[in-house]
Formats: structure tokens, sequence, C-alpha cells
């Protein structure tokens, strides 16, 4: 038998014979590999970026959070508006960690105030203001850049304290972080044109590092950034009870997050039986990232189907054009027959040359799938990603099994030609 | 004669070809043929088209299977033969040499020699060799990496005799191998052949409708209305 290289050369010869159409012929399949590639890609890209976001909430993070309860007959509940009594405590809080200890590393709460401006010498920076407890520094992982975070005097004593970004720092104070510790900072709600009418007298204690999440048109210098002071202080101006309607738990690594919500969720729901309109409910950031990674990968599956489509039709343009060089070449068929060519060297002279093209098509679509992909996802995720080698094995593979498939059916037409037949063919 | 004692390299009893078996417009072409090719003739085979001419080639060239009688090609039944053995047969037994060439347009005159010892399983530096000593054979040894179409129709046909040797045959199968060439260049492809017969003892069968190429064989068979006509062997000097 004719040795695998014999073949490649056969069929290349084959291939090369008629390059312009070879190429026609591949575009099928360059395209159809493209879009499933730079599908696939994009959706990595969109779930590493889902992941990297959530992720950086904490992936290890549960939220606890009051939600309205039902009456036994569906009805919503008579009162839904919080009262005093329905708020989260803190020896609810205290008895969950005691209850499960060593499971709790952390726990965050927030409360938002107003959005606003800073201002100090006719300069302003914007501001969003919320009330943290002292937990919440090291749940979310905010870096500093000098000072400190709010701690339980500051919550205790209800102080005007703040911690402020590096990028108030350098629209107010020139960005000398350490300058600005001690510093007084007038806070307004709202704009000069639209003013609100609280006003905040604060003492910086802290500044952190911001980090830029999200794209925006805005100027750099105008992203408004978060303003942090104590959560007691900033109910009380508010006028709220102690409490919480909401909180981030961090847990600990070896903890089951998931399990863990619903876990404290019923350890805290022992609080609300008796409650008619309140109760709590809880959701992991494992869970979120999951569902959406879920999500993500199911449209993109859906997506690729589509895309799988064209890579089908591609197929059948192969097979035609398979088809038609057959005919074409009837001639030489015979005369490769008369040469004592057996049925199978002819047919896989064929098969492969079909394979030929789709796996040059291939890798060609492979090549500008990863391009679309790339920039694809650095559009939509902020970072280039690249198909994953199982994607390209795959795609490399499956444009192998189109070659073969769509092959087939006309390799095996010319090898069961007659060669008297085809020796005649004018 | 001599060589009438030795084994037959063709040897056919009772070939009958028909086609369309079993419908209604079945039709005979071969009627019973006997032939006997002995190791060195140079054969020639006339008759007038419709004939069957083309139809006993096709045989001889184990192209075909008869449909009744027996055929031994240089001790292989071809009668019997599937069609993997037929492969084999023309592969190593036979070698073609068409009226209008049959060379494969887009490879090289070396490559085209080489494909009958490329589906031998013969190794590219075996080919490659034996394909130039070939073309240096029939004069073509300048032009080895020369496309079909950059060749003349006499050289074309040298080409496809070196590439008919490839496997040195038993016999060398010519369909009227001058038929698209000018008398003068097929004078010279005339006198290859008989110098292939002469200093290479190959076997030819020569098919032609020309009785002045015939005349210049050992023998000259005719074929009538689907037999050979043995009255007309000739034996020329």
């Amino acid at each position: 038998m004719t040795s695998l290289i014999e073949n490649l050369r056969l069929a290349w010869e084959g291939v090369a014979a008629n390059k312009m159409r070879a190429l026609l012929t591949m575009l099928g399949i360059i395209i159809g590999i493209a879009s499933v590639i730079g599908i696939l890609t994009v959706g990595e890209g969109m779930s590493g970026s889902v992941t990297q976001n959530l992720g950086s909430l904490g992936a290890n993070n549960i939220n606890l959070y009051l939600q309205i309860k039902e009456t036994p007959d569906g009805q919503l509940p008579l009162r839904m508006v919080y009262e005093p009594e329905d708020y989260i405590t803190d020896p609810m809080l205290d008895a969950l960690s005691q209850r499960y200890p060593g499971a709790i590393l952390g726990i965050s709460a927030m409360n938002y105030m107003f959005d606003g401006e800073g201002r100090r010498d006719g300069s302003t920076a914007n501001v969003s203001v919320q009330g943290v407890n002292e937990g919440f520094f090291a749940v979310e992982g905010l870096k500093l850049a000098a000072g400190r975070t709010l701690n339980q005097r500051d919550m205790d004593r209800f102080r005007e304290v703040a911690v402020v970004s590096d990028r108030l720092v350098a629209n107010l104070f020139g960005g000398d972080v350490q300058a600005a510790l001690g510093q007084n900072l007038r806070v307004y709600q709202g704009t000069e044109s639209s003013p609100g009418s609280q006003v905040l007298n604060l003492t910086i204690v802290g500044v952190y590092q911001f980090q830029v999440t999200s794209a925006s048109n805005t100027a750099e210098s105008k992203i408004p950034t978060t303003l942090y002071i104590p959560l007691t202080t900033a109910k009380r101006m508010n006028g709220e009870p102690d409490g919480y309607t909401s909180l981030t738990i961090a847990t600990a690594p070896d903890v089951d997050s998931t399990a863990f919500a619903q876990t404290a969720a019923s350890f805290l729901n022992r609080y609300y039986e008796r409650n008619e309109s309140f109760q709590v409910s809880s959701f992991s950031m494992q869970s979120v990232v999951e569902s959406m990674n879920a999500i993500m990968g199911s449209i993109s599956l859906a997506l690729s189907v589509i895309a799988g489509i064209s890579l089908l039709v591609g197929g059948i343009g192969v097979m035609n054009i398979m088809l038609v060089s057959v005919t074409e070449r009837t001639r030489e068929i015979g005369t490769r027959k008369a040469l004592g060519a057996t049925n199978a060297q002819i047919r896989t002279q064929f098969v492969v040359e079909s394979m030929i093209i789709c796996f040059i098509g291939g890798i060609l679509g492979l090549a500008l799938g990863t391009a679309v992909g790339y920039v694809g996802s650095k559009l939509i995720a902020k970072v280039g990603y690249l198909p994953s080698t199982t994607s390209i094995l795959i795609s490399v593979g499956f444009s192998l099994a189109i070659g073969l498939f769509f092959g087939y059916y006309p390799a095996n037409k010319a090898a069961k030609m007659d060669p008297i037949e085809a020796l005649r063919y004018e | 004669m001599s060589t009438d004692k030795r084994t037959p390299i063709i040897q056919m009893r009772g070939i009958v070809k028909r086609f369309y078996i079993g419908q209604p417009n079945e039709l005979e072409i071969l009627h019973g043929i006997d032939l006997d090719v002995y190791p060195g003739e140079f054969v020639s085979i006339v008759g007038a088209s419709g004939s069957g001419k083309s139809t006993l080639m096709n045989i001889i060239g184990a192209l075909d299977r008869p449909t009744e009688g027996s055929y031994l090609l240089d001790g292989l039944a071809v009668d019997t033969a599937d069609d993997l053995e037929l492969s084999a047969i023309r592969n190593q037994k036979v070698g073609f040499v068409f009226q209008t060439f049959n060379l494969v347009p887009r490879i090289n005159a070396q490559r085209n020699v080489e494909l009958p010892m490329l589906y031998a399983g013969l190794s590219q530096t075996q080919r490659a060799a034996r394909a130039r000593e070939l073309l240096e054979m029939v004069g073509m040894g300048e032009r080895t990496s020369h496309l079909p179409n950059e060749l003349s129709g006499g050289q074309k046909q040298r080409v496809a005799i070196a590439r008919a040797m490839a496997n040195d045959p038993a016999i060398l199968l010519a369909d009227e191998p001058t038929g698209a060439l000018d008398s003068k260049t097929g004078r010279l492809v005339m006198d290859l052949f008989h110098k292939l017969n002469r200093e290479n003892g190959k076997t030819i069968v020569l098919i032609t409708h020309s009785q002045e190429l015939a005349r210049e064989t050992d023998r000259i068979l005719t074929m009538r209305d689907g037999l050979l006509d043995t009255k007309s062997e000739v034996t020329s000097a």
C-alpha cells in the first residue's frame, strides 16, 4: 500500500492544481470554524470577566438580606416597610458566629446615604457616600494607601470620620495621601446646580486605593468614588434603627459557601418565625458565579450550534466541489486505474484531498476565529482571551471529520468508476 | 517457430463477451476467441470499428473480464480475478499506451512515470531512479521535470511508453499509439516499440486500424464481426 506521505502528496497535487477553487471551497469551513472559535472565545472571555468581577467581590462571600414573606395563601403581607423589630441585629449574628465557630471570617454591612460632592478650596470631587461597619474593609478587601480603616470606636461613638479614595485626594489635596489624613472635608449632597439638603463635615482618617472596575465615558477625574463613613453615623443621620436589612458574610475558605448560605439563612429565620412580613434570604457569590457561568455556557453553546450549521453548509460545499472535481478528472481516474491503482487507493486519494481542503480551511478559520475572539473578548471583557487547547483540538479535529464525511461520497464515486468508461470519457 | 513451443504469455480460449446480460438488448460482441501470444512477439490486432477490437483489447489489458472462456496472462487467470486482483494484474503485467497519451496533467514527466511504481508500493528512491532510467531510455532524460502541457505529442507518447514500462510488464498494450501524431513523430514512436521488442524482448500487442503499421509486426490478427480471423494471420519477415 502507498504510504501516508504518498497519499498526502497525491492529494496535495490535486488541491494545488486548482488553488483558487480550493480556497473558495475552504471559505465555508473557514467561516464556520472561525465563528465557532470566535463565539467560544468571546463566551469564555465573558464568563471569565463575570467570574473575575464577582470573584473580586469575594468568591467566598454570602449575602443575607430581608425578604418580604408571603402569607400562607400566597398574598403579600399587609406591611411592607421595615420596622425596628424587623432588622437583623448584632445579637443574632453573634449567635450565628457561636453556632458555627470558624465558619465566619467577617461580616460586612453597608448603608447608602447619597451621591454628592466633596469640596475644598474651589476644587470638587464626585463621591457616593456609604455608611459601612468595621468588618466591611476586610471582607471587601479594600487596600489602604494611608491611615486606617473605620473601627469599632468610630461606630460606638458615631464619629464623623471618613475613609476616602486616593482619587479624591488627588482632586482635593494634590495627591499627597499622608497630608490628607486628619484634614477636614465638607461633603454636599447633590451637585452645585441641584443641591440636596444634607451636608457632612468629616475628618479623613484613611485613604484607599481606588480601582476602576468598569469603563465609562466620564473624564477620569470626574469618576465618582465611594466615601466611607461609620455605619452608625450614617444610620443616625438617616434616622434608621440599629441592625441590618442586608449584609455580606465572608466565609472561611474551607467552608462550602453555597451550603452555608442556606444554613445561615435557616438559622436566622428562627428569629423570624413570628414575623408576618419579613424573613431572611441568602445567596452565595459562588452560586451566582456558577449560575452566570452556566448561562454564559448555554448561550455560547447555542450560538456555536448555529455557527456549526455554517460548518455543515461548508461541508456540503466541499462535497459539491469534490463531486465536480471527480467528474472533471474522470479520465485521470481511468488512467490511474489502468496503471494499477486499486479502488481503495483512488478513494483514499480523494478523501485525503477533501480532508486537506478542510484541514487548511480549519487552520485558517482557527486563525481568523482566534483574532475575532481576542478582539471581541478584549472589547467585551477588557481582557483578550485566546481559544483553549480543547477548542483548538476540537475544531481542527472537526474540520478533518467534515473532510472525511463529506469527501467520502465523491471519493467513493471515483473509486467505483469503471476504468473502461472512465478512459473513454471526454 | 521455436517460440511456439514455449508457454504463451497471452492464452485465450473461447472468449465470449456479452453486454446487458439478461436484458432485451443483450449484445454479444466477442463470439469465442482463441488467442496465443508468445514471449517476445510483436503482434498487431487490426479490424474495422465495431469489429470488437476495443472489447478484446479491454480484456487483454485486464480492464474487463470475459463473460465466458478462460484467459491466462503470464500465468495469471484474468477471467476469474476479482477487482483487486485485476488492479494488481494491470499494475504488474500490462503496460498501457493510449492514443491520447493520458498523462496526468498537473504532475511532471518523472512523476507520471513513477505512478505505476507508486501503486506497486515501491519506495521514493527506487521510483525516482527507475523513472529517470526509463526516461533516458526513451530519450526524455532532459525533460523529466516538464509538465505534460510543456511537451509535444511525440514527447508525451514517449513519456507514456516509459510509464508503461515502469513495472517491467509482461506485455505492452498499445491502442493506436500513433493515432494522434503526425507521420514523422509516429514513425519515431513505432521505432521505439521495435527497439523495445528487439532489444528488451518486450512482448507487444498493437491495436491499430492501419494495415501499414500492422505489416511491421510479427503477426497480424484481424478482428471481424467478433471473431479473430486466423486465416488472415501473416508473418512478416
